[in-house]
């Protein structure tokens, strides 16, 4: 939390302020009436069981989903914007420089057949990048923050495990400094020892990147451990919101009190 | 069937009314790929079924065409396309670049210099640059249109991580007018830095694709490449065993079995009309004192 309290007052306005967003499949609700706010540096956790509207609210937000109805207004270079009304090129260069999609499975954020470098480099060829040693340099330095060998360079994803892989996604991700970081499930699908592998890496660089970040998971533990605050979705709607520590050890909605007695203790 | 049963040119004139309007809208937006409704071709797609469209659509009775295959008129495709329009148009056909006024080409640009009275017609297998790297056709047309060419690049970082220098060496990506990145149809990129400035008309056609794009003459045409691995059109480090001549593309032939091997010009016009103005390379002979 001491990281937020450095930042906080710095700025006056939040990075991302969403309202009343919600997304509809014909009749049914994705997700309805979400409103919140999140301040630059501070991660915000996003629970909810299988089908609550995690997926579809992070879809919405990174702008993959084109909401029904609401505002998800993003602190741009330029000052405050809608995403939602932001035209396309505008959207997609914002989803390359300033925001990053962390996917739960690696393989739909990589790119499979190209190498290592060539992953971490693409973002930074994107824009606008022309100068090989550089970003091969910036490659190298990358794989070493998340803690792949840099012989490793030039292999495929492919020939990576999946821990590797999703690191690799992650400094694939971040390489050209984005502000904002939605994650899907970061750590769904890997062992409990690679994800707390995973989990330490991310929180150190959240930290030390000042990031902000919106994780969705069914994990409690990846949110006890990474988010500063935490919504709690049932059936499209939020349910409970608050820090998370609070939710965690006094949940005051009897759907929060389910979610976290479910746990399983070893 | 006699020949008199065709509409001139093979094709029926709304067709071609058709094409020449897909060709002026690739003109007016330089290397923009516009859809257009390929006929059925009396030949296999792969066979410049593409090329052979525009050609139709751009002949009038006063052309005289050549036709050239990997640089050479005495080829299967070359002979096939030009005795094509030759029967069903009953234009002029030529072997010389200088004297025609309509060139079809697949994957060569003839080595004399091509001027404001000619047109040169590409046969184009995949006319879209980023297919191998991004399959989904929606996906590319928004990237060739919101200009995100990111990937391009990252496909020649591939190739100097695995081969430390730009390994592609033909269908070399080029930005047309720092606008549109184009597929120059599968010529050796030492054809790339003809494609800039060229006096003549460039038009590609991709039968099966459906897809026809233009260079304008006079059109900037820039290779991409990297600040510290600029692009470089190489060719063999060889004169022309025939004619000699130090500047051309070169063809690698195997002579023998025991490895024994010639470099040969690939424009075959370009090496005979050297022969005729009496120059001779290693092993060549000027021409009349050949057997």
């Amino acid at each position: 939390m001491t990281q937020m309290e450095k930042i906080v007052p710095a700025t006056e306005v939040p990075l991302l302020q969403v309202r009343d967003l919600t997304r509809r499949y014909g009749a049914r609700i994705g997700c309805a009436d979400v409103s919140f706010d999140l301040w630059p540096g501070e991660v915000l956790g996003i629970v909810g069981e299988s089908g609550s509207g995690k997926s579809t609210l992070l879809s919405c937000l990174a702008g993959h989903l084109a909401p029904d109805a609401g505002q998800v207004i993003f602190d741009t270079a330029s000052g405050p914007k809608d995403t939602v009304q932001m035209d396309e090129p505008e959207r997609r260069r914002l989803s390359r420089t300033d925001w990053a999609y962390v996917h739960q499975n690696p393989r739909d954020g990589l790119r499979m057949g190209v190498t290592a470098g060539g992953n971490v480099g693409e973002r930074l060829m994107a824009v606008g990048a022309r100068h090989y040693g550089a970003i091969r340099d910036a490659a190298t330095d990358w794989l070493g923050r998340v803690e792949i060998d840099a012989s490793r360079i030039d292999d495929r994803p492919s020939a990576f495990s999946g821990g590797m892989q999703q690191r690799l996604q992650i400094a694939r991700n971040l390489v050209t400094g984005p502000r904002l970081v939605f994650m899907d499930e970061p750590t769904g699908g890997l062992d409990v020892s690679v994800q707390a592998r995973l989990l330490d890496l991310l929180r150190g660089l959240v930290r030390e990147m000042g990031l902000s970040a919106i994780i969705v998971t069914h994990d409690l533990a990846v949110v006890r451990l990474l988010a500063d605050r935490l919504m709690v979705m049932k059936s499209g709607r939020v349910v409970e919101q608050g820090l998370t520590d609070q939710v965690l050890d006094d949940p005051q909605h009897a759907y929060t009190q389910l979610l976290v007695s479910s746990v399983l203790q070893v | 069937m006699t020949e008199q049963a065709y509409n001139f040119a093979y094709l029926d004139e709304q067709t071609k009314r058709m094409i020449r309007r897909a060709i002026l809208k690739g003109v007016a937006v330089p290397g923009y790929q516009v859809p257009f409704a390929s006929r059925e071709m009396p030949m296999p797609y792969g066979w410049g079924t593409g090329g052979v469209q525009v050609t139709a659509a751009c002949l009038t009775p006063g052309d005289r065409l050549k036709v050239i295959d990997q640089g050479a008129d005495d080829t299967t495709n070359a002979v096939s396309i030009r005795s094509f329009f030759s029967r069903t148009a009953g234009v002029a056909v030529t072997e010389a670049t200088a004297e025609a006024t309509l060139i079809q080409t697949r994957h060569r640009i003839p080595e004399h210099p091509l001027t404001e009275d000619q047109i040169l017609v590409y046969q184009v297998p995949i006319p879209e640059p980023l297919r191998f790297l991004e399959p989904r056709e929606p996906e590319t047309r928004k990237m060739h249109s919101l200009e995100e060419y990111g990937l391009m690049h990252v496909k020649l970082y591939e190739d100097i991580a695995r081969h430390g220098a730009i390994a592609t060496s033909y269908d070399y990506p080029v930005k047309v007018e720092g606008r549109y990145v184009m597929d120059p149809s599968p010529i050796p990129k030492f054809d790339n830095p003809k494609l800039s400035g060229c006096p003549a008309l460039q038009l590609f056609g991709a039968g099966r694709e459906q897809r026809i794009y233009a260079l304008p003459p006079y059109t900037r045409v820039d290779s991409l490449d990297f600040d510290d691995h600029p692009f470089d059109p190489s060719k063999a480090d060889h004169d022309c065993d025939l004619c000699g001549a130090g500047d051309s593309y070169l063809d690698e032939v195997i002579i023998d079995d025991a490895g024994g091997r010639m470099f040969v010009c690939s424009d075959t016009d370009f090496c005979r009309s050297r022969r005729a103005a009496g120059h001779a390379g290693r092993l060549g002979t000027p021409a009349g004192e050949a057997a």
